[in-house]
Order: structure tokens, then sequence, then C-alpha cells
């Protein structure tokens, strides 16, 4: 079939509209397609991601199945769906929640599902202190912002007394 | 912005470090994620400013190593944006939308680091020729560095966590940009970039309008990223680009042997046409930069040295020939610019050599 518009390129898109309650089919190629604006949502996958999480969307009964649909990330708020639709993952909290999911699909793209390489030169334990500061700065700037100085003394002695501890380390 | 830069090419084009002809350039990008923070693609502009700030006082932390400066694409305007894509310091899709986006740029930008891409991190390493480890080790220390004021994202399992599976794991992208004309002239191309995807690597070509692969360029990198040690995708990406080059080679004498008159003939007409045409194209620059950088590859053109072959191919792109000539320009106007920085270079380099 050639497209509708151009008549020149096979039509590779093929879409069905509702328009006014009536239906409307357009086939056109790849370019005329992008000139009415109709994007794949995964033209910028990389291949082997956008096959995986196709098939498994086609696979929409399975998805129910298992209760894929309400599978959801508890710190972002991505669900499954969503991830399968974009192809990105909200956060460092979703590989957690689609672990199981995940470990099939990193597999299949990677050929490995395990890490092998390089580990974070500074542990979690010893960037603790860090994260401390962190906190602290942004309640001094709060307790600043409310003009509660009472607060912001007693914040800023602990930051005082963090910031020594880490010294003497 | 980047009066500075403008004055030399990049320190990735300046044509030494190991076949530097056939490899321009050996990159390492690896993406990192600061820890509870949600990723870029979904962010909301508290949580990006937040990596903005934290990136910041990590590179402020880590100025022992870290010597460069710290911009924020805010800042730049579309020359400014377009330049940094052409000496390929950030991604084109990194200049699309400025919002609590920075960029720390080390000395020689042999470094780099964009904030808030579609990762927290993209720590990126470039050198000239084929060093790949080079660039891994630099990526590497920063990476290290930035670690002790930032928790990234990992995962005993998965490794470094990222946006997109694809990149999980090492989070690691090297890379060579390498130049092909010999196996494009004798149709050889199709043939290995077939048998090097086969071995996991993707080759993509610089393309420019229409299906024509700009310049003779090619872009191989390793297409996963985990499962293997970072070392391992190194060695195995260093050892199928040597096997491209062989080919290459192979490829020239072959040329040499069966149309050595077709091959200095086409050499000698690129040179002619760059050094007295009136108007040039960015695109036409770069096709014709290929045969004189393969003349120069086989000793055809003697007194053209690669510095200046890498020079032209950086500075006749748009926004380089404009900041380089300090005025803002049309197509049209630039084309004829062009083509006299081109003439002029040439001639400097001719008589100086």
């Amino acid at each position: 079939m050639l497209c509708q518009d151009c008549h020149k390129n096979e039509a590779t898109v093929h879409l069905t509209q509702i328009i006014n309650n009536k239906k409307v089919e357009l086939n056109l190629c790849k370019s005329c397609a992008e000139k009415r604006g109709f994007h794949s949502p995964f033209e910028k996958m990389p291949f082997p991601l956008a096959q995986f999480l196709t098939g498994m969307l086609k696979e929409k009964g399975e998805i129910t199945r298992n209760g894929l649909q309400t599978l959801k990330c508890p710190n972002c708020g991505m669900t499954f769906t969503e991830f399968s639709k974009m192809g990105r993952l909200g956060c460092g909290s979703c590989y957690t929640a689609f672990r199981t999911q995940l470990k099939d699909l990193l597999r299949k793209v990677h050929g490995s599902n395990e890490h092998r390489g390089k580990t974070p030169s500074t542990t979690v334990k010893e960037l603790k202190p860090i994260r401390e500061e962190r906190k602290l700065k942004e309640q001094l700037r709060q307790a600043i912002e409310k003009e509660d100085f009472e607060t912001a003394a007693i914040i800023r002695d602990k930051l005082k007394e963090l910031m020594e501890l880490c010294e003497d380390k | 912005m980047f009066d500075d830069m403008i004055r030399h090419p990049a320190t990735w084009l300046e044509g030494n470090g190991t076949e530097a002809e056939i490899v321009l350039s050996a990159r390492v990008r690896l993406a990192r994620n600061i820890s509870g923070l949600r990723y870029p693609p979904i962010a909301q502009q508290e949580d990006r400013e937040k990596v903005l700030a934290y990136a910041e006082d990590a590179i402020t932390y880590g100025k022992d190593f870290l010597k460069g400066r710290l911009l924020y694409v805010n800042d730049m305007d579309i020359i400014d944006r377009d330049f940094l894509i052409e000496r390929h310091l950030v991604s084109p899709e990194f200049m699309q939308n400025a919002s609590a986006r920075g960029l720390y740029i080390g000395p020689e930008e042999k470094l780099c680091i964009m904030i808030n891409e579609e990762d927290h991190l993209r720590i990126q390493a470039i050198s000239s020729g084929l060093t790949i480890e080079d660039s891994f080790d630099e990526a590497s220390r920063a990476d290290d560095f930035l670690s002790k004021r930032l928790e990234f994202d990992f995962d005993d399992e998965f490794g470094y966590l990222t946006s997109c599976p694809t990149n999980v794991g090492t989070g690691m992208r090297a890379s060579v940009l390498i130049h092909l004309p010999g196996l494009v002239l004798t149709r050889d191309i199709e043939n290995v970039i077939s048998r090097i995807t086969k071995l996991g690597l993707a080759v993509r070509g610089f393309y420019g309008e229409g299906t024509e692969v700009l310049g003779n360029l090619f872009q191989v990198s390793n297409q996963t990223t985990l499962g293997r040690s970072e070392e391992d995708i190194i060695e195995s990406l260093g050892q199928v680009t040597n096997q491209i080059i062989d080919y290459e080679n192979e490829a020239r004498e072959k040329l040499f042997r069966d149309a050595r008159d077709q091959i200095e003939d086409k050499i000698w007409r690129a040179y002619g046409i760059l050094s007295n045409a009136r108007i040039l194209t960015s695109e036409e620059v770069m096709n014709l930069l290929s045969a004189v950088r393969l003349g120069y590859g086989m000793g055809v053109i003697k007194d053209i040295s690669l510095n200046v072959i890498n020079e032209l191919l950086l500075f006749s792109q748009p926004a380089h020939l404009q900041k380089y000539l300090k005025m803002k320009m049309g197509a049209e106007e630039r084309d004829f610019a062009r083509a006299k920085l081109v003439r002029q270079k040439l001639a400097k380099s001719v008589a100086s050599g």
C-alpha cells in the first residue's frame, strides 16, 4: 500500500482516528506521519528495549494476571505500565519495586543481569555525615527564613559539632 | 562566552595519540545518579535544582582534581550551545532544555560533566587517538572524587542505576570516532559493520542529509553495560578497533594497488577545491577533508599536518565559524566565509610546512 499523502513511499504507519464519531483510517509513510505530528513513543528508545517492552504490552493479558498493572514504585510513584510506555525509570527505588520484571528485561538486553564492574569508592556509611550536614543546612535555612533564630542557633551548634567530628577523622 | 576556547581546537583534535590518523578520538562516559532524588526525565524543578546544588558542592570539594569551571546552560546563547555540541562536549538533547542544567568543563577540555541530562550526572572524558584507557582513567578518577560527596544509586545486583535500563551496571559507554574512507570506497564497509554489530558493538555513522555518511566518520561503541567489567568492555572495544584499522589499511593498500591514479586524482581534486573554492558548505568541507585526510595517511599529500586537518574539520562547523570570526551570519554568508577561512588556513599550513 502506498502512502496516502505523498503517493510515493510504502505506507508503514497505520492509524485509526475517531473524528466526530467517524472512523478515519490513515495509511502513511514514516516521513509523512512525522509531518502530521505522529511520533512513535518508541522512536527514541534503544532498539532491543523498545522491542521487549512492546512485547510486554502486547501480552496485556499476562500483565493483568500477574498484577503488573498495579505495580508501582513507592518512592516516585511511577507505575510499571508508565515505565513500559516511556522506557525510563523514575528513580533508584524503581529498580527495587520492579526487580523481578527488570531481571528478565536486563538479561534480554545485556545478556546478563549481574553487575561485575566498579563499585563506589566511598561507602554509604562513610557518606552519612555528609547527608546529615545537608539535612542540617536545609533546616538552618528554613529556620532563618522563618526568623526562628533560637532553633537556628541550635542547628548551627549541631553543624559545628558535626564538622569538628569530621575533621577529627 | 568561550572566547578562550575558540582560540585553539579541542584537545581531542590535536591529532596525537596512537593511530590518530584513523582514530580521531576515544571517549568514555559514565552515568551516575544521586540517591534519593528523582531522575531527570520525570524530576520536578525542585529536584533538578537540588541535583545542581549537590553537584556544585561535590565539584568544589573535589577541586584538587576538578580544576575546571562550572557553567549554566541558562547563561548560554544559541551559538554558545551549538559551539559545545560541535565540540562534542555535550549531547544535542542536553541543549534542548536549559532548566537547572549545568556543565563542568575541565582544563584542556579533557573532562566534562553534564548535570541533569538523562541521568543526574554524565561524566565524560575525551582524548585524541586510540586511547580508551586514558579516557576511562580520567572519567573514573572524576567519579571517585565526586563520590566523596555524593551517594550514588548503586545496587549490589544491578550495579550503578540509570534512568534508561540500557545503561545500568557500569553506566559506561566507551566509543571511538574512526575515519574509514578506504572501506567506504571498496564498499567493504557494510560487511565490516555487520561483523562489528555481531560482536555486540554498535556502529553509527555521522549522517548528514540523506543517507550518505558525512566525512566517512563512524562511531563504534559498546552496546551493553551490564555483566562485564569496565576493563573487559574497554579491552574488547580496543581489540575490535585494531581489527577495523587493519581492515581499513588493507582496503587502502588494495586501492593503491588497483586504482592508484583514480585515488590520487580524488585526493588532489579535494585538496584543489578546498584551497580554491569561494563557496563551501560544512558538509562539503567534511567530505573533502576526508579525502585530504586519506591523502595524508597514504603519504600522497605531505605538506599538511593532521592538526590542521582536524582544526578545519571543527572550525568549518557553523557555530565555530561564527565564533571565530566574531559575527553572526546566515547560511549563505557562512558558506562564503568558510571557504575563505579554509583557503587561508591551508595556505598558511603549506607556507609554514
